[in-house]
């Protein structure tokens, strides 16, 4: 049960993580379809660091390592805003390409540094054993991880900065009715870089969290197994709206864990369903959801659709 | 009479911004091989282009062609299906997953019931357009977005087929069984021209017919009323409404569509004998998201999806002649995406050529006028 408890924590992190991204960037008007791609990124840029990095203080490397991760998705979420916002792209299209690139960009990446530090190894997978550790603390019997203390301070850092400051509401105003935004003199196009680079810090963020979840050796051949649009399952089925994110990544997250520790927990594995049945799980749950919730969408309006100034 | 610029024509435009697309795909390609080793990059770049033609016997290049000719057919087919609902205006990134489910319905119909080849091929049909269904269904009737709905099927495919053909799969490797052990009868028949290519029986008759599909895709698209109620219904789903056009029911129909041509691209290469599934895999097989690439790249017209297919079918099998102890296979996947990224600057790059065709018009026509002026000037 601690198991349960420890996994659905942070699976719902990750899941926080990456929807509050994309939940950002809607608001500023761009549907970041390429939050996988984003995440797989940031991850690269958080393993390179626990691997490369030599130290035995723990605030060091969580440090280095969260920054690794943001400044790896924010650079790579630029793609999709030059793209989406100052070309006027496709941006399904755009966020398609942004994932199949993650991957396939960061398994060429890890492969040749593996093969350049010894040519038998011809792996993706990047090890990082001892750094782990570091991440993790306890109380009482129940093991948690630094990352869900960051996923909750990206939780209110993000309702606080939407509801509360200058700079959210302007955001929010780009999503909705951006040529209005634009009259009372917001700069629209600043305003969706913003968003789409804070998407990229926070999908950076649920990248990293996501590969030190379970294991401790990640193969970057894997991406990150649609994690990236379950956390925009989350985001829509958390009506684009903070809290209920984070309720709605609560039990999204449940459901991922128990794919991950059904074995351990005596009735469900009485229950003798092939373990395909409880992998499929999430995806089956977000699809139900979704059916139920997408009807009354209270998606940003102008989401998708560059602006462009001569239609004010 | 007046020339016509040729540039000005929207297919030869759609032609060199492909062309564009995938001259910079490869430049980026080479960047990234020349900081992996510089000393092998541009050797490697040249493995990618040439693929079959790194063996040096002829009759050796012909069958490896016939190999990737094979493999080209179910990519044309997934580009077609992912074109078709693009058309619709629906982003069917559910490919890769009806893709799956027609390889899991072609493989246990033939492995387990033993049917022959027709009937297995009608099956992925159905198990994909079954598939597409519930991608229509869902955004027509509930308002998902068909991109998540897509995604998540295509992980629900992917475990059901891995549960589904773990029952037909050979003892003691995770691969399904020979079909040539099983059931020769479920083998595409070849109309003997694989004799064409250094007798290589992958080649099919899954060849012709995917280029006739693709032919009756471009005919359905552009000259029946289906396809116009289709093509209305994409550029605005509420005035297609407003005109009485079914709306919801072209959406899912569109869909169906879909996934069956995904679906039989599936069949059309299982059927072969070429691959095994791996009931151990862990990832949604590739081939429906390079039919993104090759729908975007063929400039969404089927006819130009045939060569756009075969294009990234031939980079990508020509990854695997990079040498390994520098670079690895997966570059080509690399190329294929930086061409999709690139893709998505193809309205700007047209739009950039008709501003300069507009200009130079211009100035031509300007000159022309002052040219006729000073003569003018001159008989006064």
């Amino acid at each position: 049960m601690l198991l349960l408890i420890q996994y659905t924590l942070i699976f719902s992190s990750v899941l926080l993580l990456v929807a509050l991204g994309g939940c950002i960037s809607e608001h500023s008007g761009v549907i970041n379809l390429g939050l996988e791609g984003i995440m797989v990124i940031g991850a690269l840029g958080g393993a390179l660091v626990m691997r490369n990095l030599q130290t035995n203080s723990a605030f060091v490397m969580i440090l280095l390592v969260i920054l690794a991760a943001v400044l790896a998705g924010m650079a790579y979420s630029s793609l999709l805003g030059v793209a989406c916002i100052n070309f006027k792209a496709d941006q399904t299209i755009v966020g398609t390409a942004l994932n199949m690139l993650g991957t396939a960009g960061a398994t060429v990446f890890v492969k040749a540094m593996n093969t350049a530090a010894n040519p038998d190894d011809v792996s993706s997978t990047i090890q990082y054993i001892e750094p782990k550790k570091m991440f993790l603390f306890k109380i009482g019997s129940l093991e948690l991880n630094w990352f869900m203390v960051v996923a909750v301070l990206a939780l209110i850092a993000v309702y606080v900065m939407l509801y509360h400051t200058k700079f959210g509401l302007r955001l929010m105003a780009c999503g909705e009715h951006p040529q209005a935004a634009d009259s009372v003199g917001i700069n629209v196009l600043r305003m969706r870089w913003s968003g789409v680079l804070i998407s990229g810090a926070l999908g950076g963020l649920g990248g990293i969290t996501y590969i030190l979840a379970g294991v401790s050796e990640w193969k970057f051949e894997n991406g990150v197994a649609g994690f990236g649009f379950l956390a925009l399952a989350v985001m829509i089925f958390g009506q684009w709206k903070p809290t209920r994110i984070a309720l709605s990544a609560l039990l999204f997250g449940l459901f991922r864990a128990l794919s991950n520790v059904y074995v351990g927990i005596p009735f469900m594995y009485a229950l003798n369903i092939p373990s395909g049945i409880y992998n499929m799980m999430p995806y089956i749950v977000s699809l139900i959801v979704l059916a139920f919730t997408s009807g009354h969408s209270r998606a940003p309006k102008a989401e998708g659709i560059p602006y462009d100034k001569g239609q004010r | 009479m007046k020339k016509k610029n040729l540039l000005k024509s929207n297919a030869v435009q759609s032609l060199l911004a492909s062309l564009i697309c995938i001259a910079l795909g490869m430049l980026v390609g080479y960047i990234v091989l020349l900081f992996i080793n510089p000393s092998g990059a541009s050797e490697a770049i040249v493995d990618v282009m040439k693929n079959f033609f790194n063996f040096s016997s002829p009759a050796k290049q012909v069958q490896r062609f016939g190999n990737t000719i094979a493999k080209t057919v179910p990519l044309l087919m997934c580009s077609l299906s992912i074109l078709f609902a693009y058309k619709v205006g629906l982003f069917n990134i559910g490919a890769a997953g009806q893709y799956v489910a027609g390889a899991c319905a072609s493989l246990y119909a033939a492995l387990a019931w033993g049917w022959s080849w027709l009937p297995c091929l009608l099956l992925a049909i159905l198990a994909g357009a079954v598939m597409g269904f519930f991608v229509g269904l869902l955004k027509s009737y509930c308002n998902v977005n068909e991109v998540i709905s897509g995604i998540m099927l295509n992980w629900i495919a992917l475990y059901t087929a891995n549960m589904i053909l773990t029952k037909v799969k050979e003892v003691a490797s995770p691969y399904t069984m020979y079909l040539n052990e099983v059931n020769e009868s479920a083998f595409l028949p070849s109309l003997g021209l694989g004799r064409f290519f250094n007798n290589n029986q992958y080649v099919t008759i899954a060849v012709p017919l995917a280029i006739l599909v693709a032919v009756a895709v471009q005919i359905v698209l552009d000259r029946t009323r289906f396809g116009y109620e289709l093509k209305a219904t994409g550029n605005n789903k509420n005035a297609a409404k407003y005109c009485g056009m079914a709306e919801k029911r072209n959406i899912i129909l569109a869909l169906m569509i879909s996934g069956a041509l995904s679906g039989l691209g599936a069949a059309l290469l299982y059927q072969t004998g070429y691959m095994r599934w791996e009931c151990t895999q862990s990832s949604v097989p590739g081939m429906g998201f390079n039919g993104i690439a090759a729908a975007f790249l063929g400039g969404l017209n089927p006819i130009g999806s045939i060569f756009a297919s075969y294009f990234i079918q031939h980079i990508t099998d020509g990854g695997a002649y990079v040498d390994k102890s520098m670079y690895c296979s997966q570059i080509s996947d690399l190329i294929s995406s930086v061409i999709i990224y690139l893709c998505g600057f193809v309205l700007f790059i047209k739009f950039t050529m008709n501003k300069m065709i507009a200009k130079r018009e211009e100035k031509a026509a300007k000159a022309l006028a002052a040219q006729a002026e000073s003569k003018e000037g001159g008989e006064k």
